[in-house]
């Protein structure tokens, strides 16, 4: 899903006027003059929110960018996307784990990435804030598979050294630079990279959730009609 | 005490002494996380003041403590410190798990990072449920460890066996 | 009102620092690395923190999480919407209520549902009262972080109060798990609206008390004024929010300015708190200050509660769009938010979790630099966190 503007109604009948946020766009605008080709995906949610995709070597400098002209000197935090459907996943009408029934009982349905786009697995993703003007950004950028790395915030905002520690632990990326990449969470001792996809949870192994989906009566809801109601 | 070496204590003077030592337990208080919110409204608020069952908070280090209330979830990374303060106590100690993530994980049973339980690295005499439990259960708690010690028989725990209340 | 501390004293305090720090330099010693932590009272919770002296000073000080740390973000993802708002009312374990509400809130966003006014008229009210809950709590922990035991009697014996009015409405006096997708589980009970007004006037009441006891203290003014001084510009870089940010002089808050679509501040009458110092005084007033004016938005929206159903129609298995969206709210510790990636199925797919405690102890290591050992716990105290925010 990459796409820079709004989709607009092409039923003429029953069209309203499209939401448009021209502050949002002009902000995106912005930044696409500046970077121009740098600048691989974006989505506007119009009244809510800004992602920008940014190609790996720009990534400091379009914070920068955003702290110094777009006036987003808040950050707000950075972490990463691992974009691989889980093995490990549930079923709706199932009462195991997929995994336990077996690699047969169900196909993985192909990865698919979010809005802005991606075309790696593994994305960081970070989010600044201005708070003169009540508005805040996302930033998205894909890592390669082979090379888990991209370089670190920290010169531009001190804050993003504990993010940065966390998600280096928890997904396993380099961020070139870092002044103390140590584990944050984690003992010393911890194998793996609890965030990633394939990371099992060891005691869900041992023994599966026992309990099937709650359906309880919702509040107010007095004649129980059949389940599986999905609308 | 020659009475323990040889194996045979007058049950009077054994009641005598388990109920000055239940009314008298120094409790130190291992707050981890949300139960140790409720932990202190049982000891500190003065609507379920613990100081009338006989507990007193707050003794200056584990080596002067009774009884420990383990209240909250406990990490991996965390247990190492437990394990040793257990071992700082003097006997005859009393542990008391409070909460679900304290009695088997809780919550988080399937987490990578918790230990599913506090009775996996020290022995634990009284498990209160709740998620988190109110403080009048953390009362009730005590009383049932109050009257476990009651029944208790020094000369069992003094040669080390397994203590077993009838 | 407060007592200011007089200028030739704040001189003299400045001075005697200035010789302290001439002694540590004619009396050569190695310096020593102390531990604090992890188990300490003067930490809310397991934090360690290593800090390495000179003498009495503090050359570097770096905290070090990670001892209550459950692993949310990937249980979040075997867990399905509302078994989620279980678990999440758990990581500021003080003021719960306030955790659900920007989880609910990102869900509800991507379903494209909305609460009815009724229901979220009370979820503010609610999310107000954690608020209430949790800084009456720091209010009295304040004190026994600095020595003055008493406030902590006060703190608690007044916030059973507001905890007496979530148990009667929700059930839990925290851990509420109250607020639905959709939202609210059950409506008020009879009677509620006028004994939550008596709990406010009793929450103004200790206020006033706290202010007399602790905040207008002289000596709590000596000790926490110019301690841990956080400039503008690096509370904006560190991200740290809430009161630590107004009290550096951003005027930022989230119910003002970027209010999530589902509470109703809009609808009430009240301002935002900032202070200019950025110091530890600061921090505490602005708190205290924020106390008030909650206890004040509660009484209003009291009286204004919209008649009404208290949940809108959702389906029984709640199974939320493909999409991502981010929520953030004004929650007692800070800015809370949630980045919620949902792929269609019962579970979300990725929920990031920004906790606000998280960027507010980053800050430590460098506004502990050259401070005093005690100033360390006055500016943890006045930073204020709870280790499951930190921690997650």
């Amino acid at each position: 899903m990459s796409s820079s503007e709004t989709a607009t109604d092409t039923d003429a009948a029953t069209a309203e006027a499209p939401l448009r946020d021209e502050g949002r766009e002009a902000t995106l605008a912005q930044v696409t003059e500046v970077f121009g080709d740098a600048i691989v995906g974006s989505h506007i949610r119009p009244g809510d929110d800004l992602w920008i995709r940014v190609v790996r070597d720009s990534w400091v400098d379009v914070h920068e960018f955003a702290s110094r002209r777009l006036g987003c000197t808040y950050f707000s935090f950075l972490s990463g996307l691992d974009w691989l459907p889980s093995p490990f996943g549930r079923d709706m009408d199932s009462q195991e784990d997929i995994i336990t029934q077996g690699t047969e009982a169900k196909e993985l349905p192909p990865m698919t990435t979010g809005y802005a786009g991606g075309d790696t697995r593994f994305q960081v993703f970070s989010r600044l804030n201005s708070t003169s003007e009540a508005f805040g950004i996302t930033f998205k950028t894909d890592l390669p598979d082979d090379d888990l790395s991209v370089r670190t915030l920290v010169p531009v905002f001190l804050g993003a050294a504990w993010h940065e520690r966390e998600a280096r632990e928890m997904f396993g990326f380099t961020f070139v630079g870092h002044p103390y990449p140590v584990n944050l969470y984690l003992p010393g001792a911890f194998e793996g990279h609890p965030l990633r996809k394939d990371f099992p949870l060891l005691s869900r192994r041992v023994k599966p959730w026992p309990g099937i989906v709650d359906v309880e009566p919702m509040p107010g809801d007095d004649s129980a009609d059949g389940d599986g109601d999905a609308e | 005490m020659g009475l323990i070496d040889s194996g045979k204590m007058p049950q009077p003077l054994t009641t005598l002494l388990n109920t000055a030592r239940k009314y008298s337990l120094r409790c130190y208080q291992w707050g981890l996380a949300c139960c140790a919110i409720e932990m202190g409204a049982a000891f500190v608020s003065p609507r379920y003041d613990i100081m009338r069952l006989g507990v007193i908070p707050f003794p200056a280090s584990p080596r002067q403590a009774d009884l420990v209330i383990v209240s909250g979830t406990l990490t991996d990374k965390m247990a190492p410190a437990l394990r040793r303060l257990y071992e700082q106590m003097p006997d005859p100690k009393y542990v008391i798990s409070m909460g679900s993530c304290a009695n088997c994980g809780g919550p988080y049973w399937d987490s990578y990072s918790v230990t599913k339980g506090v009775d996996q690295i020290i022995p634990v005499d009284v498990y209160i449920p709740g998620c988190p439990p109110r403080p009048e259960a953390l009362l009730e708690g005590i009383v049932l460890l109050q009257e476990r010690i009651l029944n208790e028989d020094p000369v069992d725990r003094w040669k080390g066996d397994p203590i077993v209340v009838v | 009102m407060t007592a200011t501390v007089p200028d030739n004293q704040q001189l003299a305090y400045v001075a005697a620092k200035a010789a302290d720090a001439r002694v540590n330099v004619e009396f050569e010693s190695e310096g020593m690395t102390l531990n604090i932590g992890p188990q300490h009272p003067a930490t809310h919770g397991t934090l360690r923190i290593v800090a390495k002296l000179d003498g009495e000073q503090v050359v570097s000080c770096e905290p070090i999480p990670g001892y209550m740390h459950r692993g949310y973000e990937k249980l979040t993802e075997v867990r399905t919407y509302p078994q989620v708002t279980t678990l999440v009312n758990r990581l500021d374990w003080v003021g719960s209520f306030a955790n659900e509400v920007p989880f609910i809130l990102a869900a509800e966003k991507l379903m494209d549902v909305e609460a009815p006014p009724r229901a979220q008229h009370i979820r503010t009210i609610l999310f107000e009262m954690s608020r209430l809950a949790n800084i009456v709590l720091f209010l009295g922990d304040l004190g026994a972080q600095m020595g003055g035991v008493t406030a902590v009697f006060y703190g608690f014996r007044d916030r059973e109060f507001v905890l007496n009015q979530i148990e009667a409405v929700t059930g839990g006096r925290f851990h509420p798990n109250f607020d639905r997708i959709g939202g609210i589980k059950d409506d008020l009970p009879k009677g509620w609206i006028a004994e939550t007004k008596v709990a406010m006037d009793k929450v103004l009441a200790f206020c006033d008390q706290i202010e007399d006891l602790l905040i207008g203290n002289e000596i709590f003014q000596m000790r926490a004024r110019g301690v841990g001084v956080i400039p503008a510009d690096i509370a904006l870089s560190y991200g740290l929010s809430g009161a630590n940010l107004r009290a550096s002089g951003v005027d930022w808050d989230t119910r003002r300015d970027n209010c999530a679509p589902g509470l109703v501040y809009d609808k009430v009458d009240w301002k935002v708190i900032t202070h200019p110092d950025g110091d530890s005084f600061a921090r505490c007033w602005v708190r205290l200050q924020e106390v008030r004016e909650s206890a004040k938005i509660c009484q209003q929206l009291l009286d204004t509660i919209p008649a009404g159903p208290i949940m809108a129609k959702v389906p029984r298995i709640i199974k939320v769009p493909e999409g991502e969206a981010y929520v953030e709210t004004e929650n007692p510790l800070g800015v809370m938010g949630y980045y919620v990636v949902s792929k269609g199925e019962l579970t979300p797919f990725r929920v990031k979790i920004r906790t606000p405690s998280f960027n507010n102890i980053s800050v430590v290591p460098w506004v502990a630099k050259g401070v005093y050992v005690p100033d360390v716990i006055t500016i943890l105290a006045s930073l204020y966190f709870i280790l499951g925010d930190i921690d997650k």
